[in-house]
């Protein structure tokens, strides 16, 4: 083991710019994918957010007591789809719209009774807040005898249902592409690396090195290198981050095991790129 | 130790490199195959090292059957024969040490008994003294000398050398074709494929004579003239 730990890094010794190269073209292949990889995220959380608004409201029929109100809240909260349900008196609605709506604060204020409606504010769970879930539960709700109306934004929600398809079919499209671009560029440079050594691996073959004798210190030294090209596209990527952040908007960086997956992505594919091409290598002469 | 039967080798591209070659090197025995270039010699040492297959016919060296040789084995077969080539074929980033030494780390020898060993052939090629230098900056007999040593640290049982001398000056090859004759003097078996007549001449060693991938002269056999033992 120590052997093919040194072999391995007898290379970034011996043959220390083709390393550099290979590294930073890794790095560089694997940023691609990293800045990729960014758009994703905050978009994501971009989505998320407005997703946080999705609110159905249940207004109540006028004069029904509390009792059934409480009732009511506790079945409704216990639909699978439902995070929270909120009652809001008649009274609480006239005070937000009051704080709310400032233009009309004179009108209201001169109210002899209040025209507006007690009601319940239902929440879904972030699995739940897509246009048919949305549908069903408003449905449901209809069917309480103490509910007047039921309103949501159907047309919103369905719009931001689009918006969520698009995001992540482009994400997995472009995001596929980029990867197997950074496959190929990767596995080519690891390539290279081995043709560089062939006359080595014809030598080695000659005295007598098993296949796998040869093969470890070749896969070692991929790992490495799509290790470093992992961490190095991360910082890049971080220098990204911070420049957008300062210059251009808010933005969001990877949290750790999105960077962990980063690295681990290079490293990955450093070592499948060196075992595939010395394998191929092995097998041709 | 080495033993051809009717052995038959195939050009990929058609056209066959042996024809029907047979012949029989024993233990210790010092042997040069001669031809011209493209007569076969090297393609002989090929199938005993199992760089290239046996297209018919049977190849056996030291208790292996090379014709029906598994990939496993390969590597075996290889720690037990020395080869030793024209163009030397040593690590260029490595010290002549270094270029010894890998024939024993490939064998997962331990790091005491490899600096030692090493040393020792060292100083029997006569270069104990540039076991530091790289090979630029070595002579080509000394470049030489140092694939010999390596060829020699796994005491193998037959040394293969394939136009060992064929870039080296007259005062160079006769160094290290002295040094092939001592390395034989000491029991190794050594078989020398060369086509310098004058170097064949200097030794009372067998000759095998390839032409065109035919055997067409064997000096153990015909000297002894007893045609029936060719086959």
């Amino acid at each position: 083991m120590r052997l093919v730990m040194r072999e391995a890094l007898l290379v970034f010794r011996r043959a220390p710019l083709l390393s550099a190269l290979s590294v930073t073209t890794i790095a560089f292949s694997l940023f691609v994918v990293g800045l990729f990889g960014l758009v994703a995220v905050n978009l994501e959380r971009a989505l998320r957010d407005v997703a946080e608004r999705v609110e159905i409201v249940a207004y109540l029929l006028p004069g029904t007591p509390i009792e059934t109100v409480t009732l009511g809240v506790q079945d409704i909260v216990a639909f699978p789809e439902v995070q929270s349900a909120t009652y809001v008196t008649e009274d609480e609605a006239l005070a937000r719209a009051r704080g709310e709506l400032v233009e009309f604060r004179d009108v209201l204020r001169e109210l002899e009774r209040n025209p507006l409606p007690a009601s319940i504010e239902i929440k879904l769970k972030p699995t739940a807040r897509d246009a048919d879930h949305v549908n069903d539960v408003a449905e449901r709700l209809t069917g309480f005898g103490f509910v007047d109306d039921v309103r949501f934004g159907r047309d919103w929600v369905e719009k931001l249902d689009r918006l969520r398809q698009i995001a992540a079919a482009v994400g997995l499209v472009v995001g596929t592409a980029f990867a197997i671009v950074a496959i190929i560029i990767i596995g080519t440079t690891i390539r290279m690396a081995v043709l560089q050594r062939s006359r080595e691996i014809a030598i080695m073959r000659l005295v007598g090195a098993t296949d796998g004798f040869i093969r470890r210190p070749f896969l070692l030294q991929g790992a490495i290198k799509g290790m470093l090209g992992g961490v190095v596209a991360v910082g890049f990527s971080f220098a990204a981050y911070e420049l957008i952040n300062r210059w251009l908007i808010q933005a969001a960086f990877f949290s750790r095991e999105q960077a962990l997956a980063i690295v681990g992505f290079g490293t990955l594919i450093g070592l499948l790129g060196s075992a595939t091409s010395v394998g191929r290598h092995l097998r041709r002469v | 130790m080495i033993k051809f039967t009717n052995v038959f080798k195939a050009f990929p591209k058609g056209g066959l490199a042996l024809k029907d070659v047979s012949f029989h090197i024993a233990k210790g025995e010092f042997a040069f195959l001669t031809g011209h270039s493209g007569a076969g010699k090297s393609t002989v040492l090929k199938l005993v090292y199992a760089e290239e297959a046996v297209t018919s016919g049977e190849v056996r060296v030291s208790g292996f059957n090379v014709a029906e040789i598994s990939p496993r084995d390969v590597p075996k077969l290889r720690r037990r024969l020395g080869i030793v080539f024209q163009d030397f074929r040593l690590l260029e980033d490595r010290t002549a040490e270094e270029n010894v030494a890998f024939a024993l780390e490939v064998t997962g020898a331990r790091r005491t008994t490899i600096s030692a060993r090493v040393m020792r052939v060292l100083t029997q090629v006569g270069l104990a003294v540039k076991a530091q230098a790289y090979p630029r900056e070595l002579s080509g007999g000394e470049q030489q000398r140092v694939a010999i040593a390596r060829a020699l640290v796994n005491e193998p049982t037959v040394l293969l050398a394939d136009e060992p001398t064929g870039n080296l000056d007259e005062r160079a090859t006769r160094g290290v074709f002295q040094l092939l004759r001592d390395i034989n003097a000491s029991g190794t078996a050594v078989v020398m494929a060369t086509h310098d007549l004058d170097l064949v001449r200097q030794a009372p060693y067998r000759v095998i004579e390839l032409q065109e991938g035919a055997l067409v002269y064997d000096s153990a056999v015909d000297e002894a003239q007893d045609p029936a033992a060719a086959t």
